[in-house]
């Protein structure tokens, strides 16, 4: 075998070098390899800077977004001042700086069915650190066209799960991909949106971290990768669980009766596009027609209807009336004069006074127009934004 | 007993329990007594039809229940089932 490898490789390299199974081949393997990471964020933070440290010597990174304060919670491949900044560029920077020895190349990019066989087919595996239904599915039904490997991970809150779907198997077949798992995704709002949701900073860093290992298993052959089983980490209570993932009738793709041959409209097929649900509109009051009716002491009264862990974060004074409790609290809102009811950014507290109006006769609901994020950017900017 | 474990995404239709324990002896049994027990979870679990949602999976110890015998699956005491939810990501 020819050793692709400088002097500072070897050194670089040394401590993959000296475990038996894996040794210059495996590391050589890693080095040849071509892999995709779509996401630079929570997921993406770990799995870059490992698979770069450990020599993957072909990365690419697709990400569109720019870095927020509110992502370094869990972004870890970035810092304060790169807030404002690209993220596909800096996770690029950053991991350059880790490891010279390797390429990456940046897609700034929002992944599509339009872009994404283009963009797959350039690499030899993809690891999947996305963050929504349209663009999970995507991914995974580009991955069974293109014939790749798909390294999973998704996380929400204490909860993480992990496999690696669409495996070549030795007798040229393909392990089980995620429409085995779900063949189709949950419509919007009957389980919670992860931007509701939110997720414990660590979690993302433990299995962007097992995701890293499976890519690198994936090349390399070593060990036995979660082809068929699905992962699953409860960080609060620490229970793990491994399952078996079996292949699926149902699969439009690779079930008995394939269906789809092609990429499709994901943010149709996961509800959220086509034409925009009629909702009947609300009175609304601005948060500066809100603050001039404070200043003239004619205040009305104002009902927050968020989450208490949200008021903890901001508030504008208003009663905390989670939306779950308006029902068995409808008493405490009066309807002889004028009611601001508001929320984070207005669809809530509009959902509510809809409800009110419509069950229980209310016409003196006004909705606070943009929510308290409007409030803090128009009126109040020394509240926190969330 | 049999204990059925919930995810994270559905634990606010339980008033936060993850766990939920009922005599049951079979996968339809348990899931029965635990939307009895959160009506809430039911629109979750099950469609209008009463069937379960395909977004869903449920299985018995590690195997998906549809690779026994679904929902009429029988459970010797002690066994551990989980609702498996799809879940995209947390990063919003």
């Amino acid at each position: 075998m020819v050793n692709p490898f400088t002097k500072a490789e070897l050194e670089r390299y040394s401590r993959h070098l000296i475990i038996p199974e894996f040794n210059l081949e495996g590391q050589r393997k890693l080095k040849e390899a071509h892999v995709l990471v779509i996401g630079s964020g929570g997921l993406g933070s770990p799995m870059l800077m490992y698979l770069a440290a450990a020599g993957v010597g072909h990365i690419g990174i697709v990400d569109f977004d720019v870095i927020e304060d509110h992502n370094l919670q869990r972004q870890v491949l970035f810092g304060v001042d790169q807030v404002g900044a690209s993220k596909a560029q800096s996770a690029k920077d950053r991991i350059l700086a880790l490891n010279p020895h390797i390429e990456v190349t940046v897609h700034e990019t929002r992944i599509t069915s339009e872009n994404a066989l283009e963009l797959i087919e350039q690499y030899d595996v993809v690891a999947d650190g996305t963050d929504n239904f349209p663009t999970r599915y995507l991914v995974n039904d580009a991955c069974v066209l293109a014939g790749k490997t798909n390294v999973y991970a998704s996380i929400y809150r204490f909860e993480g799960q992990c496999s690696v779907f669409n495996y070549p198997r030795p007798d040229g077949t393909r392990g089980p991909n995620y429409r085995d798992l779900f063949p189709s995704p949950p419509p919007p709002g009957l389980v919670p949106s992860c931007s509701e949701g939110g997720v414990i900073g660590v979690l993302p860093g433990i299995l962007g971290s097992l995701q890293a290992l499976e890519v690198i298993k994936v090349i390399s052959g070593v060990g036995d990768v979660l082809d068929g089983r699905l992962f699953l980490f409860d960080a609060a209570t620490f229970g793990t669980r491994t399952l078996k993932v079996r292949p699926n009738a149902k699969n439009p793709l690779t079930g008995e009766n394939p269906t789809q041959t092609e990429l499709i409209d994901y943010e149709m097929f996961c509800g959220l596009g086509g034409a925009p649900k009629e909702e009947r509109p609300v009175e609304e009051i601005t948060p500066i027609e809100l603050d001039a009716l404070g200043k003239k002491g004619e205040a009305p009264v104002l009902i927050d209807v968020r989450e208490p862990y949200e008021f903890a974060i901001a508030e504008m004074g208003g009663v905390l009336m989670p939306v779950e409790s308006v029902p068995e609290r409808v008493a405490e809102i009066p309807k002889d004069r004028p009611v601001v009811i508001h929320c984070r950014s207005g669809v809530r507290s509009a959902r509510i006074i809809r409800m009110l109006e419509d069950e229980h006769g209310y016409a003196n609901l006004l909705n606070l127009k943009g929510g308290i994020l409007a409030w803090q950017e128009d009126v109040d900017p020394s509240l926190a934004r969330y | 007993m049999n204990s059925i474990i919930i995810p994270t995404p559905l634990r606010k239709f339980t008033g936060g329990t993850g766990l939920f324990e009922s005599p049951a002896d079979s996968v339809k049994g348990l899931l029965d007594d635990l939307v009895a027990s959160h009506e809430g979870l039911r629109p979750h679990l099950f469609d209008n039809d009463g069937d379960l949602r395909s977004f869903i999976r449920v299985y018995v110890g590690d195997e998906d229940i549809h690779e026994l015998d679904g929902t009429a699956t029988r459970l010797t005491p002690g066994t551990e089932v989980s609702i498996i939810p799809a879940i995209a990501g947390g990063i919003s």
